[in-house]
């Protein structure tokens, strides 16, 4: 009985120490993309005095939902600055930023795909299973061994961990099209990309933001796991707390994770229920880096 | 409406559509199926359904060609095959000499944008854009450029009766005003033939029949080639210069409205005519008679009258040589004509009789037929007598009772007694062949 064991962890070890030695130039490559996307974000984020982007915070809760949450928005700020950990949620604010976008880049393609062809779809859904039901400290461990510690690491495991719901819900709102409609467009004799960017991605648009809200909320969630492997921020905080049982610091960095949570949901929340423009908000959200700062 | 149905008979010679041998399987063995179904065994595996078996039709230019059947029959998958959006699992279908099976997917866009439109069900507009970009939609697959196919579009959006909607979305419209800019959109596109699935089922019956009529009144001012696919029957007669039944995905019988209503192929659809509002398809020349009491105007009035005892007519129709419809004579009048000694027709002959063309539905020729005393006269344009309906023929065709099986009494209830004109005829056998 206890003879038998499966050795797939040493087959896993030894997948990654292959891995290491051999493709090492390409998490290199991956590692300075990554990071150099973060700096960027993060020099837009944390550079500017904290009025500056708080102001264009507001702004944006403003143009995507009105007054109430503009308010909301200034409070949030003004407590997250009081408390003294507007840095620290800006580092935050950018790792969810990078890895969101690059999840988004990767999971509603990999929808589309998988709504077009049934076989991918079979093959994806237990991935994107495994992808979302593995607990995410699991992620950072080879996330460690192949990019260091740092920023990285906690970046990949957030995509990682974050990307299944926009792959489900864009498959699910493409599959969902009424059927008829697309037909129409193939019978006027369009063709199947023109179908795909004029009639199925509009209408699975609602679907397919849920599914980019849902990255969004995971990689939030990712922020205080990637603080354990030195991604820095409100992550950071946590983990320093925890360590020295500090239950105020503990709070206030927890209370600011909170505060984040609930401006990026309700901001890219609307983005699905806002007449016209839905299109070119999608747009402005997966330019990478320019999302939150530029409307 | 008889208008519209006339112009609609202008149908011509040429083949613009023709399926032979189609067949879609869906299932597993789809090649065996049709093997199997060929050689007449119609026991397939439960995990295998024939959609469609065997469909060779030919559709002509300018024709409404109908297709009808009930929910399952296979008229869906039909016209499915008929644009490529089913790819047929044996079969060819020709659109214009060019076989659409045979042909890249992209020949196949090229065709669909060139000659086949389609209106749907449940009119499948795209939401998120207004009526007018709607309407414009096949142009724009097309390659127009915008100015030319917005101004093309806001005549057609006119043309359905839809000016002044243009910049609403579809989603503010009724269910009848949507259908009307799936009908713009699909004529916008200027292509030979409209594919039309079920475009009224989901209208309510008033706004069907006026889109029926309206779609009839647009084709005869555009003479597109339709064909139309209904699971109502009424609607298929009503519109459908010839009706393909199908039946579990074979087309049980293809022939007019009349054909069908009046020689069903077999029970399936005899039983399917039934019910159908006979009066609206049934036309004078198909249920008339050939005229049986009819007296040259030259056999004088004894002549009439003997016609009428021979053939047990109470009404007698007269005409002239060459068969032109002069009038009628009632059984009284030639009676008490002859007792007066009248020996000519003309002075006695009802000259306002109502006459009907060939080509007139029953409907509209019931007032005339209950308050004339004649048989209603059927008379080709030109004036020539071509058969009769007694009002008895008339009722008998519109409660479907076969005329066939024996003799229907072609008479009016006489209103004089055979005696009667028998003695006239006798007592007075005065001058005869005088007229001649």
């Amino acid at each position: 009985m206890n003879d038998f064991r499966i050795p797939l962890g040493d087959v896993v070890k030894e997948f990654t120490s292959f891995l290491l030695t051999n493709v090492a130039w390409l998490f290199d490559t991956l590692r300075g993309f990554f990071s150099s996307f973060y700096d960027l974000i993060e020099l837009a984020l944390a550079g500017p005095p904290f009025w500056v982007v708080g102001l264009v915070l507001v702004a944006i809760a403003f143009a995507a939902k009105g007054w109430k949450l503009a308010l909301g928005t200034a409070l949030g700020v003004t407590l997250v600055v009081g408390l003294g950990q507007w840095d620290a949620s800006m580092e935050s604010l950018a790792l969810v930023v990078v890895a969101a976008s690059i999840a988004i880049a990767v999971s509603v393609p990999l929808g589309i795909w998988a709504a077009r062809s049934s076989t991918v779809s079979v093959v994806l859904r237990p991935i994107l299973d495994f992808m979302q039901t593995m607990p995410a400290f699991v992620y950072l461990i080879p996330a460690i061994l192949l990019f260091r510690v740092g920023i990285v690491p906690g970046i990949v495991a957030t995509i990682v961990f974050a990307m299944a719901p926009g792959a489900r819900l864009t498959e699910l709102g493409i599959r969902g099209v009424d059927k008829e409609v697309v037909e129409a467009g193939f019978a006027f004799g369009a063709s199947p990309s023109r179908v795909l960017r004029q009639i199925q991605l509009p209408l699975a648009m609602p679907t397919i933001l849920a599914g980019i809200n849902q990255i969004i909320m995971l990689s939030l969630s990712m922020v205080v796991i990637a603080g354990m492997v030195g991604a820095g921020g409100l992550g950071s905080e946590v983990v320093s707390a925890l360590q020295r049982v500090d239950v105020g610091k503990g709070f206030e960095a927890g209370l600011a994770v909170v505060l984040l949570a609930i401006y990026l949901d309700r901001v890219t929340g609307s983005l699905g229920t806002r007449k016209g423009g839905v299109v070119s908000s999608v747009v402005a959200l997966l330019r990478p880096g320019r999302g939150p700062v530029s409307v | 409406m008889n208008a519209v149905r006339q112009e609609l008979s202008h149908v011509s010679d040429d083949v613009i559509l023709k399926s032979t041998q189609l067949y879609k399987i869906f299932g597993k063995n789809e090649a065996a199926t049709v093997e199997k179904l060929r050689r007449g065994e119609n026991d397939l595996p439960p995990d295998t359904t024939a959609a469609v078996i065997d469909a060779s039709f030919e559709v002509h230019r300018g024709e409404i060609f109908v297709v009808m059947g009930l929910s399952g029959s296979g008229k869906s998958t039909l016209i499915r095959m008929l644009n490529g959006l089913l790819e047929p699992t044996s079969g060819s279908v020709e659109v214009l000499g060019t076989d659409i099976t045979a042909i890249s997917p992209k020949q196949l866009r090229q065709v669909r944008k060139d000659h086949i439109s389609m209106v749907f069900q449940h009119f499948a507009l795209l939401p998120h854009r207004s009526v007018i970009d709607n309407v414009a939609y096949g142009l724009e697959i097309q390659g127009m450029p915008a100015a030319a196919r917005l101004e093309r579009a806001s005549e057609v959006t006119k043309l359905v009766g839809l000016a002044g909607w243009e910049q609403h979305l579809p989603g503010e419209l009724s269910g009848g005003m949507r259908q009307r800019v799936g009908l713009a959109r699909a004529l916008a596109a200027d292509t030979d033939i409209l594919l039309m699935d079920e475009a009224f089922s989901a209208l309510d019956p008033l706004i069907r029949r006026e889109m029926q009529e309206q779609l009839l009144e647009l084709q005869s001012t555009l003479g597109k080639t339709i064909i139309f696919i209904t699971h109502d029957l009424n609607e298929a007669m009503f519109l459908g210069d010839r009706i393909a039944v199908m039946r579990d995905g074979r087309i049980v019988q293809t022939g007019t409205p009349e054909d069908i209503l009046t020689d069903p192929a077999n029970d399936y659809v005899a039983q399917f005519v039934q019910d159908v509002d006979r009066s609206r398809v049934l036309t004078a020349s198909s249920v008339m008679e050939a005229v049986s009491a009819v007296s040259p105007l030259s056999a004088g009035l004894r002549g009439a009258l003997r016609v009428m005892r021979d053939r047990q007519a109470s009404t007698v129709l007269v005409t002239d040589r060459r068969g032109m419809l002069l009038g009628g004579i009632r059984d009284r009048d030639a009676v008490s004509g002859v007792r007066r000694g009248d020996r000519d027709l003309q002075a006695l002959l009802d000259t306002d009789l109502h006459t009907v063309s060939p080509d007139d539905l029953l409907t509209d020729m019931l007032e005339a037929s209950i308050e004339s005393p004649y048989p209603l006269a059927v008379v080709d344009p030109g004036g020539r007598l071509l058969g009769m309906l007694p009002r008895v023929t008339l009722l008998a065709a519109l409660g479907n009772i076969d005329t066939t099986t024996g003799p229907t009494p072609v008479v009016d209830t006489s209103t004089i007694s055979l005696d009667v004109i028998s003695q006239t005829l006798d007592a007075m056998p005065a001058a005869e062949q005088v007229t001649r």
